[in-house]
């Protein structure tokens, strides 16, 4: 008997038991990432600065983001008396929840057989997959702007509005840059992207087996937009303008505290690892790699983040007006030309 | 169960959309709205588009949303009372029945219910809604679909021109 695929009609008890395993696992270890991702962060920076970064709590400041966290939570939770309160509770919440949705269709391993099925190393493969991506971060923008507009505080709103603006200019080009890897592989699904990248490198069947047809090396110019694209779209500096600590106090943030305000670095480390994820799978193979397919996509997506860290330590932030002109002058007629010259190769 | 999933979205996509018309607060009516948007693709899902259901999103939950915020933001309008005017009301409220009469009559003895499109099921398992939905739209309704792109540019150029002459 040929093992086929696991699904809810041929085993529904093992389906639901193995769905359930698979989003806990999934889900513990993107928290547990959230909350090392900070302690990450706060220790690389510091080295790069000459400090030391967080010591004092346990070996190496390792308890750091508990301490961090047990503070917060024991916060007074302030509700400005002139907010909006219905959607000052649900903001927090809006940026949180379509940051972890996302992680669900991130394929993370190989498939494997397991009592005669065929178990897929992805919570949900949808055919549209990348599409769905999209949606969610348009989505986590509400959080933002719901956040900038109920607190009635200048200095959020300006931060609201200025993540609007800034979101809109930069999922154009994002979405953009994606329809030349699409191009390539004629398929929306993550799962279908990674078996793409699985091939011999553009190809050519005589290059070493170990190289692989990864997207970077096809989509050099694609890879680069998509990252500057991501930063732009999770707030990271240097384009970090809705939060500017010099200018806004905390932006969209300033009438937070306790719990809320920690939902939002959630959200933000959360935005961080998924699309260190995202990128990994479209453009670095996915789970492909030299190690076992769970450790070759943490390698990458952790690279990613302190690569994103290693920015935010060296880089100033930009101005908004050359925010803007990077966004709708340069990046998007950079990313049309992208899908002209794909098309071009791929008519050849 | 599908039935089940259904009724409860339908439940909450009419609920929101009742919130849209009676919040006095634009931006609260606009959240709802968005829930409304989210319940419709939700229903795209369980009729088989997925295509339709993250396009759905993509457009109008993400980027309209998002500038209907926007306006709101800059228009100010949140302060200000809405003014109510009960001919308003009976207007809407007798152009909904109508649309109601309207959609129940098509539903029950038009023509359109019952077509088979080409987005059976056995061929959406062999294809995928996308490549279907991208073949009829490059193959047969290619020209509808280039009329509609112009007709979009035209409406960009017209806002711009617009907007400009204001500034």
């Amino acid at each position: 008997m040929t093992p086929e695929l696991l699904s809810l009609s041929n085993a529904p008890g093992m389906f639901v038991a193995v769905m359930l395993v698979k989003i806990l696992a999934v889900f513990g270890v993107v928290m547990l990432m959230i909350a090392y991702a900070t302690w990450l962060e706060r220790k690389l920076i510091g080295h790069m600065q000459t400090r030391l970064g967080p010591t004092m709590t346990g070996p190496c400041g390792l308890l750091q983001p508990i301490a961090d966290g047990l503070k917060l939570f024991f916060k007074e939770d302030i509700i400005p008396a002139q907010a909006s309160k219905f959607s000052f509770v649900l903001a927090p919440m809006m940026m949180v929840v379509p940051a972890l949705v996302t992680i669900a269709i991130i394929p993370f391993g190989p498939d494997i057989t397991l009592l005669g099925y065929i178990v897929p190393m992805q919570i949900s493969d949808l055919n549209v997959g990348i599409l769905f991506i999209l949606a969610m971060a348009g989505l986590g923008v509400y959080g933002v702007v719901l956040a900038g507009w109920s607190s009635n505080s200048k200095y959020a709103l300006l931060g609201g509005i200025r993540s609007t603006a800034q979101v809109i200019s930069y999922e154009l080009a994002a979405g953009m840059v994606i329809v030349a890897i699409f191009m390539l592989s004629g398929t929306l699904s993550m799962r279908g992207l990674v078996a793409a990248q699985q091939g011999p490198l553009w190809g050519i069947t005589s290059l070493p087996s170990w190289i692989h047809n990864w997207y970077i090396f096809s989509q050099p110019l694609a890879f680069g937009i998509f990252v500057i694209c991501s930063l732009a779209e999770i707030n990271r500096t240097p384009f970090d303008l809705p939060e500017a600590e010099t200018e806004l106090v905390s932006g969209f943030a300033t009438e937070y505290s306790s719990m809320k305000y920690a939902l939002f670095f959630m959200a933000e480390y959360a935005n961080m690892i998924v699309l260190s994820a995202v990128i990994s799978t479209l453009f670095l193979g996915g789970w492909d790699g030299p190690f076992w397919g769970v450790v070759n996509i943490l390698i990458k997506v952790v690279c990613f983040m302190m690569f994103f860290m290693w920015i935010r330590a060296t880089w100033p932030r930009v101005r908004y007006d050359q925010l803007m002109y990077l966004g709708w002058k340069i990046f998007i007629p950079l990313a049309l030309l992208n899908i002209v010259v794909t098309g071009f190769f791929i008519l050849l | 169960m599908e039935i089940l999933f259904f009724l409860f979205v339908a439940f909450v996509a009419v609920g929101s959309g009742i919130f849209v018309v009676t919040c006095k607060n634009p931006v609260n009516s606009a959240i709802a709205l968005v829930n409304t948007f989210f319940c419709l693709a939700t229903c795209y899902v369980l009729l088989d588009a997925p295509f339709m259901a993250a396009i759905q999103l993509i457009v109008y939950a993400g980027a309209i949303m998002v500038l209907i915020i926007f306006v709101i933001m800059l228009l100010n309008i949140g302060t200000v009372d809405v003014v109510k005017s009960s001919h308003a009301v009976a207007g809407g409220a007798l152009m909904a029945v109508l649309i109601g009469i309207q959609a129940l009559y098509m539903l029950n003895r038009g023509e359109v219910a019952n077509l088979d499109g080409p987005m059976t099921e056995s061929a959406l398992r062999e294809f995928g809604h996308t490549e279907l939905l991208a073949r009829s739209l490059f193959t047969e309704f290619l020209l509808p679909f280039e009329v509609t792109s112009i007709l979009l540019l035209v409406a960009i150029v017209g806002a711009v021109v617009l907007a400009k002459r204001e500034v």
